[in-house]
């Protein structure tokens, strides 16, 4: 009566084939990750490592108390490495204008000439850490916050003109259709119909960058560029760890304060 | 006859910001604010004119860049560079679970929320290169500081996103689930990880591009990989194996880009 069939199929996620390779796929990647941890473990002193929940006590003890004080002499770097971040902002959206608008292929003058050289300014310039344009700005024109500011404005063209240039192409073309069939010259054209259609993006993605420039900037200093970083890194290498634990309060303080600001101007423009 | 040809007002066009007595508030604080920027920020213009052949010799030096004279330190740094990048990235996103998952208001109770928070406020306020500092200063010199710094910092990035997604899960399906006897494990493993799952892949191989690109920068302070060849090459003004190391860069980065696009549109 009861004919239930030998083998009755239970339910699984995946087929067989796609199972395998999922499983092929979790051994190619284990044995990588064992690789390349074998290849570090070689270059590292381990009685280093064993060490280091001492040493970081240690340095914990020495943090504390911060030295209040000191906060006197922070208002010159943290005034400095706003003024970075900000300065470098604005150049790197007025710069960054111009590149994507060529990047973006619904407004381009030529996608074979013009498009791929703004692409490669925008690549070029994302793959570089601000850190090291910093390190080649300081040998070039001499330390200072100028080499800070030029450094975060390089390191900014690619992200903002990365996320103009994609703005640009997912406008409405119907409105630049309606303002042209006006009589609209090309540069009415632009101004009328493409501009106030990502002016709210450009206003958020400027914003959105100088919140990760503030971070960025706190550390220029350590290579000579000003602000901050500048602070550390002397306090570092002078050992004064009550210093150092001030400076770290203070680099919190302006990140979370900015991130802060950021987050309250791009909510009252979207 | 003559009404229509007074037009009562012009057209023009509708400003970002719509009170007029905010706009001109911040484009005069603003100017306020650059003037006063210009006047107390010191440029030492004679050393910046000086600096421009050097900076010129450094542009030179792209054609052509050097590779050879420092071919065996370059590879032997971006290999160093890229251990660090997959081993960090695989720690990094493997010790965020835990930590994504408590920060996850709809899933975690109160206490382990906000202590997941916590650990995700100081992950994210400080940059990679000041984590460095001090892991280097714990570690010692070389990779292992750097794939310490590495996976902490991709706990930051890792966990918020994974958090959020978890906040905007179906919480239908996930109930779905539970209501059919499952276990905790079960729970998760059938109603919650499959609705996050393809977003986290595409973001696991964009933590790995940015993971490459911070390794090239927390070599300066002493992390280990291709950052300490570059500081070098620096310091010693030699323009043209610099100009090699960047190239090496970016070209590694773009094909990771490149990469992880493909890949990315293949786990979707």
């Amino acid at each position: 009566m009861a004919t239930i069939p030998a083998r009755a199929r239970t339910w699984r996620r995946r087929e067989t084939r796609v199972q395998l390779l999922i499983w092929l796929a979790w051994l190619f990647a284990v044995a990588l990750f064992i690789g390349c941890f074998r290849l570090i473990s070689e270059k590292t002193i381990w009685a280093f490592v064993w060490d280091a929940p001492q040493q970081a006590g240690d340095l914990a003890l020495r943090m504390v108390p911060p030295d209040w004080l000191y906060i006197r002499a922070l208002g010159r770097p943290i005034w400095d490495t706003i003024n970075i971040a900000t300065v470098g902002t604005l150049i790197s959206v007025l710069c960054a204008i111009p590149v994507a608008y060529c990047a973006a292929r619904n407004t381009t003058p030529s996608v074979a000439v013009v498009r791929p050289i703004a692409l490669f300014i925008i690549v070029s310039s994302r793959s570089i850490n601000a850190l090291i344009w910093a390190l080649m700005l300081v040998t070039i024109i001499g330390p200072g916050v100028l080499a800070g500011i030029i450094a975060i404005a390089l390191r900014s063209i690619g992200f903002c003109a990365k996320l103009l240039y994609e703005a640009i192409e997912e406008i409405d073309e119907g409105q630049v259709e309606a303002v042209r069939s006006t009589g609209a010259s090309g540069a009415q054209v632009t101004a009328y119909g493409i501009v106030p259609q990502v002016l709210p993006a450009f206003a958020g993605i400027s914003v959105f960058r100088w919140d990760i420039n503030i971070r960025e900037s706190t550390i220029l200093g350590l290579v000579g560029a000003g602000g901050i970083g500048l602070e550390l890194n002397g306090a570092i290498t002078q050992l004064y760890w009550t210093q150092v634990s001030l400076i770290l309060l203070v680099i919190i303080g302006t990140v979370i304060v900015s991130e802060w600001v950021s987050a309250k101007i791009r909510h009252a423009i979207i | 006859m003559s009404v229509a040809a007074v037009a009562p007002r012009r057209w023009k066009r509708p400003p970002l910001i719509k009170s007029a007595w905010l706009r001109w508030a911040l484009a005069i604080g603003f100017a306020l604010y650059l003037t006063l920027v210009f006047q107390t920020t010191p440029v030492n213009w004679t050393r910046v004119w000086e600096g421009l052949p050097r900076g010129a010799a450094f542009v030179s030096a792209f054609f052509p860049p050097d590779f050879l004279s420092r071919w065996d330190e370059i590879t032997e740094g971006i290999a160093e560079s890229l251990w660090m990048t997959v081993v960090s990235t695989v720690v990094g996103i493997a010790l965020s679970i835990p930590v994504g998952i408590g920060a996850a208001k709809n899933i975690a109770p109160a206490p382990v929320y906000y202590f997941c928070r916590a650990v995700l406020a100081v992950s994210r306020s400080f940059q990679e290169v000041i984590l460095a500092i001090f892991f280097v200063k714990l570690f010692g010199f070389g990779p292992f500081a750097g794939f310490v710094t590495l996976s902490f910092a991709t706990i930051g990035f890792y966990s918020k996103l994974l958090a959020e997604d978890i906040e905007d899960m179906d919480a239908a399906q996930a109930e779905a689930v539970r209501a059919s006897g499952a276990s905790w494990l079960q729970w998760f493993n059938y109603g919650v990880q499959p609705q996050v799952m393809p977003r986290m892949i595409g973001l696991g191989l964009y933590r790995f591009d940015i993971n490459f690109r911070e390794s090239a920068v927390i070599g300066i302070v002493g992390g280990g990989g291709i950052g300490a060849t570059l500081n070098t090459a620096f310091d010693r003004y030699e323009f043209s194996s610099a100009a090699a190391i960047i190239i090496v860069i970016i070209a590694i980065v773009m094909l990771c880009e490149y990469g992880s696009g493909h890949l990315r549109r293949w786990a979707q």
